[in-house]
């Protein structure tokens, strides 16, 4: 015992203090907050002090504020407070936040600038709507088929070339194009191929005619499947964050292959969000008429012939004219280049109807300027039942026309955060595979706090029950265990705030769980030591082959444990992962609590005595 | 404090045709249960729409189901949950119904009946995601099963690894039987109960197979079946101690964590209880009958050298 290394000690005093530290922000509790964000950028600290001082010359009292992913957040002492600051806002600097009503946590400015802030609660105490859509991406896929029937069309109409049929074998992922004779095949084949130079063909006949054969691989399959999910999770992402909908903090995540999850904490009635949610969006590119002047347009009403009137996002007027160059279902990808020669630069690149249609009208148009318009396509009820469709129509891009293009281009003369934002969007518009909805639970305020109340409960006369149980029957070294327990939920406490993972009511029963199989590792060890001295051995030296044969049957043990907790880590989701989070990750703090802090709680308290009589086991 | 002051001295192995026919009688009882009467699956597995609200004052349940019946809304039930203030309705999967709009349409028809009605929360899940979750849940069972059956293989030898394996399947087992005679609803939490108990119940099983293991090595002129009692009984103090802990713990969260959790904890008491009783009784005598001898554990010596001969 007196050979007990220091190192160890030290290890543990460490950890147990950075444990307590990590768990400390928990301790502040919570108040009513509001969350600002802003449509295009991120909330500034300049933003911050204009918001504060507004705050401040309204009278508004204000507990604390501080900014995290671009977002702003206020806490205010009451929840009266709240709703005065949020008309103070909105009235004093309209059209510039969306604000969100959250709650946020007392703890301190500097705590939150070292990083160290409260566990996260899940829907399910906190209250909130966690939504499951469904990506179609069959639709994707045949999407993709029918653009290769369009192409392969075009390639043949170009060249001159008479074919029998193009057609879409769609559950078997192919396109097949059918000739009259041999001839014509050769010379199709050619014309399309050289225009899909990617792609690998295969020589077939359909009814006697020779025939062209294009069948999607499966890794074509899955990427075009994975391209249509992340696409619809940009969009997602961009609609939750709109100005429209005052959520604070949404998630958006894929789940499995084809799923997505989104979590909206807070939020009450799902309706409106699953309204703007289910939006269809599409973008169009046309020539800017330079000609009139769109200001004098906007105010007259007199629209010029063969043009039309948008708005900016910033609400400023243009005209643009009315044909079409190209459109978002011509648009295969859209990325954001920081570094190009001529500065920040969007990349796009076209199907080949597209490029055609592009090349055209950049041959004719060099000088003149180009825009995007997006167009966000709803259907609601109105007050009547009816359904309607409303379609809002915004120019999100005009640019000048710097030499002739086609299937690739880029979008330069932005901004890093426009650029980025504009690759975001032109993806978003790009393309919707259909979103269903399959799954939705809603969980209210009044339940969230139950849920929190309940566990506690449960969390709190559970381990009482254990910390007394111990203390009873292993006397002084149960006492022992029960300071070794609470500090395992410490630790549990400080990883969990540290990973950021979410707690949710099954989560807290995990702590629970966790609370007993740690009382099982001390049992193991104490059992040991008693069945040591049983056997005659000197107390100190039962304590070393207690710890020490005690090893082998806890680690086995808690390899088991973990082997479940990580396999419903991989295979759940939800609230059932909050469970596995919080098993695996107290797997691992009760290991160490009952192999290294026991241990050396043991020492400090028996390793210094000279001679020790008989142990209080 | 002490319960087990002396080492008791059941002879266990002897017995075990008694305890084996007890583990037949439990098994094959609860497999016809789940065929016979089936699982009371939540909507986590069948899809369908729950919407939970509560009352200030307890209501009259047929004066609920009526005004439901009244509405249309048809295969309504409508139950007490947890307390006669907190009322659940049931209704089977409808692709045209969304989340938000069943939960006020159902607050709206419930408040003539009482004005002060609130609701707490509504699920919706579609047929689809049952079958996907079932599924899922099915395979992370599976997955789990496979591995600690490996982990067991790499750690023992073969013969207690059957013991092993034959206890982890048989928890579970008694666990869904517990659900079909109880009609308790079997959702996803009750599956993470399972897979934690399958977890945990080994614990007992590796414990008694590592002191076998260390007597095999220091007494090998005994017959392997008294070391295999002599295990058991020197080990039985720490595994019902454990286990008595731990459920406390677990009954704690049966009584205190409300109806959310109820399935979850029910699932854990009666897989701690199950799985105590399996490594007791089943595991070792498995091994034991598959024919293990003291050299199967001498052979292979995994754990460190200076345990072998750790006792005098």
């Amino acid at each position: 015992m007196t050979s007990y290394p220091r190192w160890k000690i030290a290890v543990v005093a460490i950890v147990t203090l950075v444990g307590v530290l990590l768990a400390s922000p928990n301790l502040f509790g919570e108040q009513s907050a509001l969350q600002l964000a802003k449509d295009q950028s991120a909330v500034v600290a300049a933003d911050r002090v204009a918001v504060e001082k507004l705050l401040a010359s309204k009278g508004v009292p204000l507990a604390g504020s501080f900014l995290e992913n671009g977002r702003l957040t206020l806490r205010f002492p009451t929840a009266a407070d709240r709703a005065k600051a949020r008309d103070v806002i909105s009235a004093g600097m309209p059209n510039q936040y969306t604000i969100a009503l959250a709650t946020a946590s007392r703890v301190p400015t500097w705590m939150r600038d070292l990083g160290l802030t409260p566990v996260k609660l899940g829907l399910d105490l906190r209250g909130g709507v966690y939504l499951v859509y469904q990506v179609d991406v069959q639709a994707a896929v045949k999407q993709e088929l029918d653009r290769y029937d369009q192409d392969f069309r075009a390639s043949l109409r170009n060249a001159h070339v008479p074919y029998d049929d193009v057609r879409v074998d769609y559950p078997d992922n192919r396109v097949v194009v059918t000739f009259r004779d041999a001839a014509s095949f050769a010379k199709g084949r050619d014309a399309i191929e050289n225009d899909n130079r990617s792609v690998n063909f295969v020589e077939t006949t359909a009814g006697k005619r020779p025939a062209l054969q294009l069948t999607l691989t499966p890794q074509q399959i899955q990427k075009r499947e994975n391209y249509a999910v992340q696409q619809n999770i940009v969009i997602l992402r961009n609609r939750l964050n709109s100005p429209e909908l005052a959520v604070s903090e949404p998630q958006v995540a894929q789940q499995g292959a084809d799923q997505i999850a989104i979590q909206l904490p807070g939020l009450q009635n799902s309706a409106e969000v699953k309204k703007i949610l289910g939006k269809t969006a599409t973008l169009e590119f046309h020539m800017v008429d330079e000609t009139d002047n769109p200001f004098e347009a906007a105010q007259t009403g007199q629209i010029p012939l063969g043009t039309k009137l948008y708005y900016t996002r910033h609400k400023r007027p243009v005209l643009l004219k009315r044909d079409i160059v190209v459109t978002g279902d011509q648009l295969t990808d859209a990325s954001f280049q920081p570094n190009t020669q001529e500065g920040p630069a969007v990349s796009v690149s076209l199907d080949s109807r597209g490029a055609e249609k592009m090349l055209r009208n950049t041959e004719e148009n060099i000088g003149h300027m180009m825009a995007v318009v997006f167009i966000d396509r709803s259907s609601e009820k109105n007050a009547a039942g009816v359904q309607v469709v409303r379609k809002k129509e915004e120019v999100i891009n005009e640019a000048t026309i710097r030499g002739v293009f086609s299937n690739n281009f880029q979008i330069t003369g932005i901004n890093p955060i426009e650029g980025r934002e504009l690759a975001l969007l032109l993806r978003a518009g790009g393309l919707a595979a259909p979103l269903s909805e399959i799954e939705e639970r809603a969980i209210g305020p009044s339940l969230g706090q139950d849920n929190i109340d309940r566990g506690i409960r449960a969390m709190v006369y559970g381990t009482l029950a254990a910390f007394v149980f111990m203390a009873v029957y292993y006397k002084w070294f149960g006492v022992i265990a029960d300071v070794v327990l609470a500090v395992n939920v410490v630790l549990l406490t400080a990883l969990l705030s540290l990973v950021g993972a979410a707690l949710t009511l099954p989560g807290i029963a995990a702590v629970v769980l966790t609370v007993g199989m740690a009382v099982d590792a001390n049992i193991l060890i104490y059992e040991r030591i008693r069945e040591e001295l049983r056997a005659g051995v000197t107390p100190r030296a039962a304590i070393t082959a207690g710890f020490e044969r005690a090893f082998s049957a806890i680690f086995d043990s808690n390899v088991t444990a973990a082997i479940a907790g990580i396999v419903l880590w991989l295979f759940g989701s939800g609230a059932v992962r909050g469970f596995a989070v919080v098993l695996v990750l107290g797997i691992a703090t009760s290991m160490f609590t009952s192999l290294m802090g026991s241990r050396t709680l043991v020492h400090i308290v028996f390793g210094g005595r000279r001679k020790i009589e008989r142990l209080p086991i | 404090m002490e319960f087990f002051h002396k080492v008791t001295r059941f002879p266990f192995m002897h017995t075990r045709k008694v305890w084996y026919g007890l583990s037949a009688v439990l098994i094959v009882g609860s497999l016809i249960l789940v065929g016979v009467r089936g699982l009371n699956l939540g909507i986590d597995f069948t899809g369908g729409i729950v919407v939970e609200t509560y009352f200030p004052t307890a209501p009259n349940v047929d004066r609920l189901r009526a005004a439901l019946a009244g509405a249309k809304i048809a295969d309504a039930q409508v139950q007490q949950f947890g307390s006669p203030r907190d009322i659940l309705v049931r209704l089977p999967p409808d692709p045209n119904v969304r989340g938000g709009e069943i939960g006020t349409r159902i607050l709206d028809l419930f408040r003539p009946i009482e004005a002060g009605v609130t609701l707490r929360s509504t699920e919706v899940v579609g047929p689809q995601v049952g079958e996907e979750l079932f599924v899922k849940g099915a395979w992370a069972l599976a997955a789990t099963l496979v591995l600690i059956m490996v982990y067991v293989l790499i750690r023992f030898t073969p013969k207690l690894a059957l013991g092993a394996i034959f206890a982890v399947l048989h928890d579970p087992i008694c666990v869904l039987g517990f659900f079909a005679i109880s009609r308790m609803t079997f959702d996803l939490t009750a599956i993470s109960a399972i897979l934690a108990v399958i977890g945990y119940s080994l614990n007992d099983t590796v414990i008694v197979f590592d002191r076998v293991r260390e007597r095999a090595r220091s007494a090998r002129r005994l017959p392997i079946a008294q070391v295999i009692d002599e295990s058991i009984n020197q080990t039985l103090s720490r595994t019902l101690m454990t286990k008595l802990v731990t459920l406390l713990v677990v009954l704690a969260l049966l009584i205190f964590g409300g109806q959310t959790l109820h399935s979850f904890s029910a699932a854990l008491v009666i897989g701690i209880v199950a799985g105590t009783y399996s490594s007791i009784y089943i595991s070792s005598a498995i091994a034991l009958d598959m024919g293990l001898r003291t050299d199967d554990l001498l052979e292979r010596r995994i754990a460190k050298p200076e345990e072998v001969d750790g006792l005098p």
